[in-house]
């Protein structure tokens, strides 16, 4: 074995039961480091991409980064890399919390499940012991119960990873709940599991460190430096910390970017209501951290009589001003269903605001409704239809469930989802900051903005401020910040991290940890190689060049109020720079950017 | 008027939003002057939505927000 990889995968066949060790090819490990980048070429290489997202023949791959586990800071990242059944594209969603290291500590790099169960099953793993077991009887029950049950069985030191009800009944917008209040939320992952009749997978491990580290002394060195630079930096010493994401809230409704009523408005007068000064005045306990993570973000809050995770900057506008929402209160109401039904956060709150404004504008009517109208701030309506889409029954709380694309298109009205790829946009306006709009269009998940953070330049000033209004030299930024961020996702530390370190700081970690000796600029090439081989999956998956777009309200519908009213993000101007900068043409890459890239298994295809 | 509004810790033992006489007030700096905030603890320094820096002109009617470092989606 080498450093930071046990080189051992296990191949789960649900329909046969057939459980394998697979040796790790550690040529490929480290020309895709791991995480997000082996993952997607493993799914790649086995022809995942042409598959029914919701078929046996889809593969669902748990995979940890060299570094998950380590004692390097905030390294406790796992992912979930599939076939989306909601974009039909590659998805990798990424969580924290302590699943992921034990799932290293137990000395497995990858799990790689197939087919689907005859019943309702669960994987349990105990070190290098790996069985199927009947979850039968957990059916119908929501996550966090599920998480307490499973640590009954099998000890306190287990570590649970679930599917809430909505994953069981496939919906689109399922997530992956791990260690009760930690999501692999994104692109519905909990809906392939629950195609696959695959509950839950809990692992315990005798090991409590990654063990097998190549150059212990360079590692303890390059953790001493970044974590120095993480301690001495704002954000990641004590801003994070402090407030948590949601110290956004206010900072992005100050610049007019905090989209209101489905983006209908861009600032919102209350949202001081639902900021993270008021969560913490109002209702936190304590931070909360994941696995080895000094940076702390977590909301620990009072709810009712019980102490839970909070909500993220993503639910508070989501379920704020996107529905036209203040009430602190029942956004983290409707954030705990999220977590108990299993479901994406972002995708469930931002599907309810096309819904609401469908119904604003007559298409939706109120006798659809099932006593509960979709009415702009209705708390009621909030946490119900977070209800009922986690479990639903009627051809609205499915159609629901199945996204704001489906929803929209379905009602005739596609113009009222803001997505792509199918996938609901995040809480930024990218008509007040063009950036994040290249971003938002190009990610191969759909939109994401943990997929190239332009926020950090444009709008925090990380690493140095960029004018939010302008198009200039945008695309080349937007492209590094992907390819960092592949590399970042791929090493299974947290992203937060690049708040104050970069791609120098990065190679130290991953040099010292596996042995190899990449420069800064050959890390960021193997970024590009990453975000490359998802391209390629999207294409082989039959991806168009119009898949990379941003909704005609983001194109051609100015901000209506704020400080940035009147502003419209200019795709037309720095999408074609961004295809120049990749080595791409009509949003594929050239054979000569492949060949380029060491992607010679791409070319022609 | 100017209104000045603040956030996160800026706001302990100041407030949430403030309304300062433009007569004695010509740039942002004068603002946090005024108020003892040192300069090295506002992150982000906005007249009216758009970022900007101490040095700048402000006059009556514009908002100048102050926030402390702050960011993580």
């Amino acid at each position: 074995m080498s450093g930071a990889y046990y080189e051992k995968i296990a191949r789960i066949n649900l329909t046969t039961g057939e459980i394998k060790t697979e040796q790790l090819d550690l040529d490929l490990a480290h020309k895709f480091i791991g995480g997000r980048g082996l993952g997607t070429k493993i799914l790649y290489d086995e022809g995942v991409a042409t598959v029914d997202p919701l078929s046996p023949e889809n593969k669902l791959v748990y995979i940890t980064g060299p570094m998950t586990g380590s004692n390097s800071p905030s390294s406790g990242r796992y992912m979930v890399v599939t076939k989306s059944p909601l974009t039909g594209m590659i998805a990798c969603a990424n969580s924290g919390g302590i699943w992921g290291a034990k799932l290293k500590f137990a000395g497995w790099d990858a799990l790689i499940v197939e087919g689907v169960a005859p019943d309702w099953t669960y994987i349990n793993i105990v070190d290098d012991k790996i069985e199927l077991l009947d979850a039968r009887e957990y059916l119908g029950v929501l996550s966090e119960e599920i998480d307490d049950r499973l640590k009954e069985k099998h000890g306190a030191d287990a570590s649970v990873l679930n599917i809430g009800p909505a994953g069981e009944k496939q919906v689109l917008l399922a997530a992956v709940m791990n260690d009760k209040d930690r999501a692999a939320g994104r692109s519905g992952t909990g809906a392939v599991m629950g195609s696959k009749k695959l509950k839950a997978i809990v692992v315990k491990a005798t090991r409590k460190q990654l063990d097998i580290i190549a150059d212990v002394e360079a590692l303890k060195e390059a953790n001493k430096n970044c974590l120095k630079i993480m301690s001495g930096n704002a954000l990641t010493g004590e801003g994070l910390r402090a407030l948590g994401t949601a110290s956004l809230v206010n900072i992005i409704n100050g610049i007019g970017a905090l989209p209101t009523k489905n983006w209908q408005e861009s600032y919102c007068p209350t949202a001081d209501e639902f900021s993270g000064e008021t969560l913490a005045e109002k209702y936190l306990v304590k931070p909360g951290a994941c696995y080895h993570c000094p940076i702390a973000c977590g909301r620990i809050i009072k709810h009712d009589d019980k102490v839970i995770g909070g909500p993220e900057y993503e639910p508070l506008w989501a379920y704020g001003s996107d529905c036209g929402n203040d009430d602190l209160y029942t956004i983290n109401e409707a954030n705990r269903l999220c977590n108990e039904y299993g479901l994406d956060a972002i995708g469930v709150p931002c599907t309810i605001a096309a819904a609401m404004e469908l119904y604003q504008r007559g298409y939706i009517k109120e006798e659809d409704c099932g006593g509960v109208p979709l009415e702009w701030g209705s708390k009621e309506a909030l946490t119900e239809w977070t209800k009922r889409m986690g479990d639903p029954q009627t051809e609205l709380e499915w159609l629901m469930s199945s996204g704001s694309a489906r929803l929209c298109e379905a009602y005739g009205h596609p113009e009222y989802s803001m997505s792509v790829k199918k996938q609901e946009i995040p809480a930024y306006d990218a008509r007040a900051i063009q950036g994040i709009g290249i971003n938002y269009a190009t990610a191969n998940c759909g939109a994401a903005h943990v997929r190239g953070y332009m926020i950090a330049p444009e709008v925090v000033g990380i690493p140095v401020q960029l004018d939010r209004t302008v198009t200039e030299e945008k695309a080349v930024w937007a492209k590094t910040f992907q390819d960092l961020t592949s590399v970042i996702d791929s090493m299974g530390t947290c992203l937060f991290t690049s708040f104050a370190l970069g791609a120098p700081e990065y190679a130290s970690l991953l040099n010292a940890a596996t042995g190899t000796a990449w420069t800064p600029e050959e890390l960021l090439e193997i970024g590009d190689r990453i975000f490359n081989i998802e391209r390629m999956f999207n294409k082989a998956a039959g991806m168009k060049p119009e898949d990379d777009r941003l909704p005609k309200r983001l194109l051609e519908e100015p901000i209506s109020n704020g400080p940035s009213k009147g502003m419209v993000n200019k795709l037309s101007v720095t999408l074609p720079q961004y295809y120049e900068a990749r080595g791409w043409v009509n949003a594929f890459p050239t054979d000569e950017t492949l060949k380029k890239l060491g992607l010679d298994e791409c070319v022609g295809k | 008027m100017i209104e000045v509004r603040l956030f996160a810790t800026l706001r302990d033992g100041r407030g949430k939003v403030l309304q300062m006489d433009p007569a004695v007030i010509s740039t942002a700096g004068d603002i946090l002057q005024k108020l003892e905030i040192p300069a090295e603890t506002v992150a982000i320094l906005l007249i009216n939505g758009f970022h900007s820096k101490p040095e700048n002109p402000v006059q009556d009617g514009d908002v100048v927000s102050l926030f402390p470092p702050v960011g993580g989606g």
